[in-house]
């Protein structure tokens, strides 16, 4: 990073993913970041150690990522915008607290590099073998968003409709990259700041004494906030909880609440959903992929077009919630979803459930530690095909 | 709630009274250190507004739940860093971390020594009870030599902290031990705790009749409390590495620590100041030799 920075940096840059997300973090108006130093994600968190206080924001080196993870909660309570950066053996620390921002609707951002797993695996090789944990990690039914960027400019680009996101449904989104994109450096196009697209908090309009911290208006399934300090005298507790943020104890508030919580991301999924389509229509193969494995299918998906074979490709750009509804109908059309991950098959257990018996479904496993080769997804294309 | 003739809790603008009956036991001590506060606030004049009280698990960690300002009920051990987020985010609130032994420094010991060597602006009250009571009972690393627990049917094997030796090892710029019993000295640690910049630090001692008191036979809250009354001894500004609670030994109370020493806030903000107006200075100047605009694209 250079010596020196000014605070808003409109421009053309040559950074890599992780850099380009802290940049990206600063955009969307982030303010407040607590992290612990984990391969492949610390360049995320040194830049904005450097960049933070040019910037108005607050970093703090916390002693493990159990406090990082909570301390973006408490910061948000105090009015921040907020995230934590990690990676694979990091993130399995934070799940209780991704289960309480989900629980206590807390708007943050939790940034994955994905690295080879289980356990401390591969620091430094990618993979992309945390997505059911980024879904399901924490304990509870509960639902996130999960984006998958696949270039430093979409790191750039997605960690502000992340923020966004978390605002809008009040709750944690997990950005999946990999150690790939993460160290991969290129072109980063930063508009001017007043041309991103920012969304801010929404603050109850009530006065204390009327205020409800998980009563909703207005027809949204997402309540309104306030923030510590202004005399609301708000309750906010990890426990099952009614209107009033007040613990209850029973099988109908139960009910009540965690239904809610995942209906306000389920029922709004083709809000939520954003893919890239690349000649799906009118296709006897669909490639389905996200992140980093998504730029190797798409010389995969040339290969075979160059051999006449009718391929589609669908980059699933938010992975959770999946885009059943489109994969449901997609199943019905084409002859075989081939779908390559940096993993043993996750995402396409989604993909087969959803398909339904309606087409054939093809993993392309991986176990880590690179990228795919082109001809193997080109294989499996080819061999879809007949 | 039905509303009684007769004389209204004392305190009751600062509690929930909508949430009352609580769920703390009779006897249980935790009450009487509530009340400590919120006795405590309305003297030290405290601006309710601005306080944010941070609880994690336990029956201490409901504390927040029955107080009527901004409140936080946590998760299990991890109220100090969720309140050193708070804190850092909006420096104007008044932060108190209320929480248990066994969420302070057994799950959430780590965080509790690292905010400390910070000297974060937190004002942490630690109510020691000896042992888990909201799980019925079992040993806490603050359990005594030779005390019964449940999963210690046989006494206690393990020594405990010392924690004013803890916390002032690790920088806490007030440190003070008092017990249940000592409800008007607590007060006043309490005013003094939350009027300090930085990591204060009170332990109370409290009874717990349902689980530690009945299973080590020591008898009920009221016999508790008279042991207390008997067997403390206060020693203001004692040396911290003496302060070891034997089982049923004497218990050493006091205000131990009561120190100056620039804060996590004051730190950060002296440091970074100083680098943004450098900074700031050093952009005036290159701006001036040339165009607005140009070092941008640099990256």
């Amino acid at each position: 990073m250079p010596g020196y920075v000014s605070a808003e940096l409109t421009g053309a840059h040559y950074i890599d993913g992780d850099h380009a997300t802290a940049e990206g973090a600063i955009a969307a108006g982030c303010n407040f970041v607590a992290g612990y130093p984990i391969t492949p994600s610390t360049e995320v968190v040194e830049r904005l150690a450097g960049r933070f206080p040019s910037t108005g924001g607050n970093f703090i080196q916390m002693e493990d990522e159990i406090a990082s993870s909570i301390a973006i909660q408490g910061a948000v309570w105090g009015g921040a915008k907020a995230m934590t950066v990690s990676s694979g053996p990091g993130i399995s620390l934070m799940m209780e607290h991704i289960g309480l921002a989900a629980m206590t609707e807390v708007p943050c951002v939790f940034v994955n590099v994905q690295r080879g797993g289980p356990s401390t695996g591969l620091p430094t090789l990618p993979a992309q073998a945390d997505m059911m944990q980024a879904r399901w990690g924490s304990h509870g039914d509960y639902e996130i968003i999960a984006l998958s960027p696949n270039s430093p400019q979409e790191c750039f680009d997605l960690i502000i409709h992340a923020f966004n996101l978390s605002e809008q449904y009040r709750v944690p989104v997990m950005f999946m990259m990999d150690e790939s994109v993460g160290h991969m450096t290129e072109k980063v196009v930063i508009p001017p700041y007043n041309q991103i697209e920012v969304t801010p908090r929404r603050f109850t309009t009530k006065r204390p004494g009327e205020y409800k911290p998980f009563a909703l208006d207005n027809g949204s399934m997402v309540p309104p906030m306030v923030k510590a300090g202004e005399g609301y005298g708000i309750h906010i507790t990890g426990l099952t909880h009614d209107e009033r943020g007040y613990p209850v104890m029973n099988a109908q508030i139960q009910d009540r609440l965690v239904n809610r919580l995942v209906d306000k991301i389920l029922k709004n999924v083709d809000k939520i959903t954003r893919v890239r389509d690349d000649g799906v229509e009118g296709a006897d193969v669909v490639v389905v992929s996200y992140g980093i494995t998504s730029r190797i299918s798409m010389r995969a998906v040339r290969m075979a077009r160059e051999k006449g074979v009718k391929v589609g490709h669908l980059r699933l750009v938010v992975v959770w919630p999946f885009p059943e509804q489109l994969v449901r109908q997609l199943a019905r059309k084409v002859k075989a979803m081939v779908v390559p991950e940096i993993n043993l098959g996750q995402v396409v257990l989604e993909v087969e459930r959803c398909a339904a018996g309606n087409c054939n479904v093809v993993s392309v496993p991986h176990a880590g530690g690179a990228v795919h080769n082109p001809n193997t997804i080109y294989s499996a294309i080819m061999e879809a095909a007949g | 709630m039905t509303t009684k003739a007769g004389p209204k809790n004392p305190v009751e603008r600062y509690l929930r009274m909508d949430r009352m009956p609580h769920i703390w036991c009779p006897g249980c001590g935790i009450g009487t250190t509530v009340n400590c506060f919120a006795r405590a606030i309305e003297q030290s004049g405290v601006d309710l507004k601005k306080l944010a009280i941070v609880s994690g698990i336990g029956c201490t960690g409901r504390v927040a739940g029955y107080l009527s300002f901004d409140s936080f009920h946590t998760t299990h051990g991890r109220a100090i860093p969720f309140a050193t987020g708070l804190k850092m985010a909006n420096p104007e609130l008044k932060v108190v971390v209320y929480s248990g032994d066994g969420d302070l420094v057994a799950i959430g010991g780590n965080h509790f020594i690292h905010a400390a060597r910070r000297n974060a602006d937190l004002t942490v009250f630690c109510v020691n009870n000896f042992n888990y009571a909201m799980t019925g009972g079992q040993i806490a690393p603050t359990t005594p030599l030779d005390a019964v627990g449940t999963t210690s049917p046989y006494g206690v094997c393990e020594r405990p902290f010392n924690l004013p030796f803890l916390a002032k090892s690790c920088g806490a710029v007030y440190v003070a031990r008092w017990t249940a019993y000592h409800v008007r000295q607590l007060t006043k640690s309490m005013i003094e705790a939350m009027d300090k910049r930085g990591f204060s630090f009170v332990e109370i001692i409290t009874p717990c009749p349902t689980l530690y008191e009945r299973r080590n036979r020591l008898g009920d809250g009221l016999a508790r409390m008279e042991w207390f009354r008997d067997n403390s001894v206060i020693r203001h500004g004692s040396d911290t590495r003496y302060a070891d609670i034997g089982f049923q030994e004497k218990i050493i109370c006091g205000k131990f620590v009561d120190v100056d020493r620039p804060s996590l806030l004051e730190m950060t903000q002296a440091k970074l100041g100083d680098v943004v107006s450098h900074r700031r200075w050093q952009e005036m100047s290159r701006r001036q030799r040339r165009p607005l605009g140009e070092e941008a694209t640099k990256g």
